[in-house]
């Protein structure tokens, strides 16, 4: 049996990992939750938000945690003309048209940054990518520590949004009873597109505190796609609070099980989990319509 | 005694908390109209489902033809010969009157010319002769009730269990649709038919049930119901009485 | 009948390019083009006519080139039995995923997510399994034999190809024609009317992802025996879940001839992409997520939709022309 200080250490590493997780499973749980469509688009768009970081440190040398003010509210918009003027429209508000929309998009964004980029892969090395905090027992990397803190940050930011601001309570009015909200003369569209730019800046910003840990290809953004998905599907589709904890909770699951399976199982393994989680839960809660 | 075609033995049906179907109890022989009425909410529709095998009841048994059905899939008690339409249709929208009749008919007939003549046949009988090429989609919504009752009706059901499909039809397409319910039964079919139409109650159905809060409240001639206390009552209290010979219907 | 004759038409029309065209360069490009045609036409089957998009048809081409292959390479078989066992172990492959994925009544996004994950699953297990080759994928042997279903014509190869596109057309045809097509229609229609009609909704969905795999797992075989290699980025690789779904979409999807039209249009814009700006990695499958947008967005029934569109317009303009009254009484 290993030491129980170890487990601890792996248990911490895996909240920090398992924050990064959460960012972009609140994404996805977000647009879940508000125009009830899974994204597939998610995954190319944090491997964008992930090139932007990165020239944005490159080019304009600005550092990643700075840059998070910036890219947050460009991806917003980003995602804001998506869901208004491609998605939306292309849709029409049916459910198949949805689903190979963002696939189309997720693929010509990834194929465009290929095009573009290539497939090479990059980093960034910014001065605090090694930094880390010593517990005596084990160390505490900076960044990732950033990440946890972000994250609630993030969560309560939108928790405010939610609460607090008439566009909050328009998108969960919207939510909750899309024909109530539109007789009410909320403009539903424009709700559609404000909520499909919070869950495309969330992924911005989870991009901001990887890229200095972490590297970017045109697919770099796919490895966490399988993950958020599990999270989102775990944590209730559409929960914000069960995409928070179920980021956590996942990140710590995949730290344990590295730590006693070895890595070499992770892939195949959080593929498998999926699978059982959307074959096992009870098909009440797989509300989509036909 | 001859066991009815249908008899609903203490149903009860749960959503969650509430019990919109409570211990109900009801028969249908076959070559005569049944009516189940009621108050809007009475749990009709969720009755309907469970005979009909959507939904598994909480407790209690469907018997069908002599036999305990209870919880058998729709599409086994469909081949079994019973048949119903949905209160909100439920048109194949992209396909034409045509083909919505042919799922029905397909049922019996293998062969797609035979169940093409049968489905064609239908259409006629219930007066959709003259829409068979439309799409689905565009049909009124009094058309998509004829269509429900024509792709019923393709299945060459012994039991054919209506929701509604008088409602939201104007008195002289009513007055096209009874005689074709009446001819049914007629023909030996044991029908059950849920109805707000209450002149259309009175001068089609045997015998009637009627549902209140998910319970039976009432059964019998349909003059005896609409004597009862119980029933004006129920109705009163939902402040549905007004309905009681809205329609004039021959 | 008159779908067979146009089958037999169009199939005949292919038949006789090689008699007319020699270049290899563009034989190849059909040769590929019925391939992508013929995936397509297997993801047709159960999203077009049965309304259930998967977006993981990789699982069952893949199955069908890796059976092909290490049938042949491992256990000496002869091709053309590892090509029937190839297309039967993607039936296999698709019986499974369909029990799992339709017994917990999955739908929509969540089946095109579920299958999506079989998919990569096959694709990483075959990378490491030793048996496929790991990362290093699969050589089959050069063999110029007909009885070892290879070819010394490029010719040859496309009058193959052409065949089991032809078989799928008709399977196609014929399925619009059956009781099991109107009940897989009925089904992506509308499920529970289906059940109230008799319908098995279970079984038929099931029948037809078996089909479905089955012509998919064809597609696989055959790019194994022309291409004489297979890793697994080639077959379980996202890029023909997404070809086996484009060429339908765009095309049009429940339509015998949407795939067939589909991939030779998504082909034909690859190739021409390609010209212009040179053979850049990434840049087909831009062209294809960026068609597959716009042909949902502006012609949403596909190529062969949106003709059959125009000429019920018509029909139904003279329809209306000669009998204004009836129209007006049901309208
Ligand atoms: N799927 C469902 N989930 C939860 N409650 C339901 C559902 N269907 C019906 N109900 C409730 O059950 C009760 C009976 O409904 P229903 O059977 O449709 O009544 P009726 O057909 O007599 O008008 C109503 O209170 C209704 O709101
Ligand atoms: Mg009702």
């Amino acid at each position: 049996m290993p030491s129980p200080l170890i487990l601890v250490a792996a248990v911490l590493n895996g909240l920090m990992t398992g924050a990064v997780y959460a960012l972009v499973a609140l994404g996805l749980t977000l647009i879940y939750g508000v125009l009830h469509i899974i994204n597939f688009a998610h995954g190319a768009l944090l491997s964008a938000a992930l090139f932007a970081a990165f020239f944005a440190y490159q080019i304009l040398g600005l550092d990643p945690y700075l840059a998070v003010f910036v890219l947050a509210p460009v991806f917003f918009a980003l995602g804001y003309a998506l869901q208004r003027f491609v998605i939306g429209p292309a849709a029409r508000g049916d459910e198949r048209n949805m689903l190979l929309v963002t696939l189309g998009l997720s693929v010509f964004i990834e194929n465009a940054l290929l095009y573009a980029f290539r497939a090479n892969t990059r980093t960034v090395e910014v001065s605090y990518a090694f930094k880390s905090i010593d517990l005596g027992f084990t160390f505490l990397a900076v960044p990732r520590l950033v990440s946890l803190a972000a994250v609630f940050a993030v969560a309560f930011v939108l928790w405010l949004i939610m609460a607090l601001t008439d566009t909050g309570k328009a998108i969960r009015a919207v939510a909750k009873e899309k024909l109530g909200a539109e007789l009410a003369g909320i403009d539903v569209a424009h709700v559609y597109a404000l909520t499909f730019g919070l869950g495309t800046a969330c992924v911005a910003i989870a991009a901001c505190l990887l890229i200095p840990t972490y590297y970017v290809n045109p697919s770099a953004g796919n490895a966490f796609v399988p993950v958020a998905f599990t999270i989102v599907v775990l944590g209730g589709m559409g929960s914000v609070p069960g995409a928070l904890i179920g980021g956590l909770v996942i990140g710590v699951v995949e730290s344990l099980a590295g730590f006693f399976l070895g890595e070499s199982l992770g892939e195949v393994g959080i593929f498998l989990i999926f699978i059982l989680v959307l074959l096992v839960r009870p098909r009440g809660l797989f509300g989509s319509s036909t | 005694m001859v066991e009815p075609l249908l008899s609903v033995e203490g149903i009860s049906h749960r959503f969650g908390g509430l019990l919109a179907v409570d211990a109900a109890s009801l028969w249908a022989p076959a070559g005569s109209i049944t009516s189940l009425i009621g108050p809007n909410g009475a749990g009709k529709t969720t009755l309907f489902a469970v005979i009909s095998g959507f939904l598994k009841p909480t407790a209690g048994r469907v018997r069908y033809g002599g036999e305990d059905v209870t919880g058998e899939p729709p599409h086994r008690l469909a081949r079994r010969g019973m048949a119903r339409t949905f209160q909100i249709t439920k048109p194949f929208a992209g396909l034409s009157v045509r083909d919505n009749i042919l799922i029905g008919a397909h049922l019996r007939h293998p062969a797609r010319a035979d169940a093409l003549a049968v489905a064609e046949t239908v259409a006629r009988d219930v007066g959709l002769g003259e829409l068979l090429d439309r799409p689905a989609h565009t049909m009124t919504a009094a058309a998509r009730k004829r269509l429900e009752l024509a792709r019923a009706l393709a299945t060459e059901p012994k039991l054919l269990l209506l929701d509604e499909v008088l409602a939201g039809l104007n008195p002289s397409e009513i007055r096209e649709v009874v005689p074709v319910i009446r001819a049914l039964a007629g023909r030996g079919l044991a029908v059950v038919m849920i109805e707000h139409v209450m002149q259309a109650v009175m001068s089609l159905s045997a015998h009637v049930f009627v549902l209140a809060e998910g319970r039976i409240i009432a059964e019998g001639s349909p003059a005896h119901v609409t004597a009862d206390p119980a029933v004006v009552e129920a109705y009163l209290g939902h402040g549905a009485a007004a309905k009681v010979g809205a329609h004039d219907v021959h | 009948m008159k779908g067979f004759l146009l089958i037999a038409i169009v199939v005949a029309a292919f038949a006789a390019v090689p008699l007319v065209v020699h270049s290899n360069v563009t034989l190849n490009f059909l040769v590929v083009a019925l391939l992508i045609a013929l995936a397509g036409q297997g993801w047709n089957v159960l999203g077009g006519y049965g309304g259930q998009y998967s977006f993981g048809h990789a699982a069952f081409f893949g199955t069908g080139a890796y059976v092909t292959a290490v049938l042949q390479m491992r256990y000496g078989v002869n091709a053309w039995i590892g090509f029937a066992a190839g297309i039967a172990a993607g039936s296999a492959v698709g019986a499974i995923v369909g029990t799992l994925a339709f017994r917990a009544g999955l739908r929509s996004s969540y089946f095109a997510l579920v299958t999506l994950a079989f998919a990569e699953v096959l694709r990483i297990l075959a990378s490491v399994a030793p048996i496929t080759g790991a990362g290093v994928g699969m050589l089959i042997k050069l063999d110029l034999r007909a009885q070892s279903f290879q070819f010394q014509s490029r010719a040859l190869f496309y009058l193959v190809i052409l065949a089991l596109v032809a078989v799928a057309l008709v399977t196609a045809q014929m399925l619009e024609r059956s009781r099991f097509g109107a009940w897989l229609i009925a089904v992506r229609e509308n499920e529970d009317a289906a059940m109230a009609l008799g319908v098995d909704a279970f079984s038929i969905k099931l029948g037809a992802m078996v089909l479905s795999a089955a012509i998919t797992a064809a597609a696989g075989g055959f790019y194994a025996q022309y291409f004489l290699f297979v890793d697994a980025g080639i077959a379980y690789g996202t890029w023909i879940s997404i070809e086996a779904l484009l060429t339908p979409v765009i095309g049009g999807v429940g339509t015998v001839f949407g795939p067939l039209v589909g991939a030779l249009a998504a082909k034909s814009l690859g190739e021409g992409a390609k010209l212009v700006t040179g053979d850049v990695p990434g840049l087909d499958l831009m062209i294809y997520g960026a068609m597959l947008v716009l042909v949902i967005r502006f012609v949403p029934h596909g190529i062969v939709g949106a003709f059959a569109d125009v000429s019920d317009r018509i029909k139904r303009r003279v329809l209306a022309a000669r009998a204004p009254a009836r129209e007006a009484v049901h309208g």
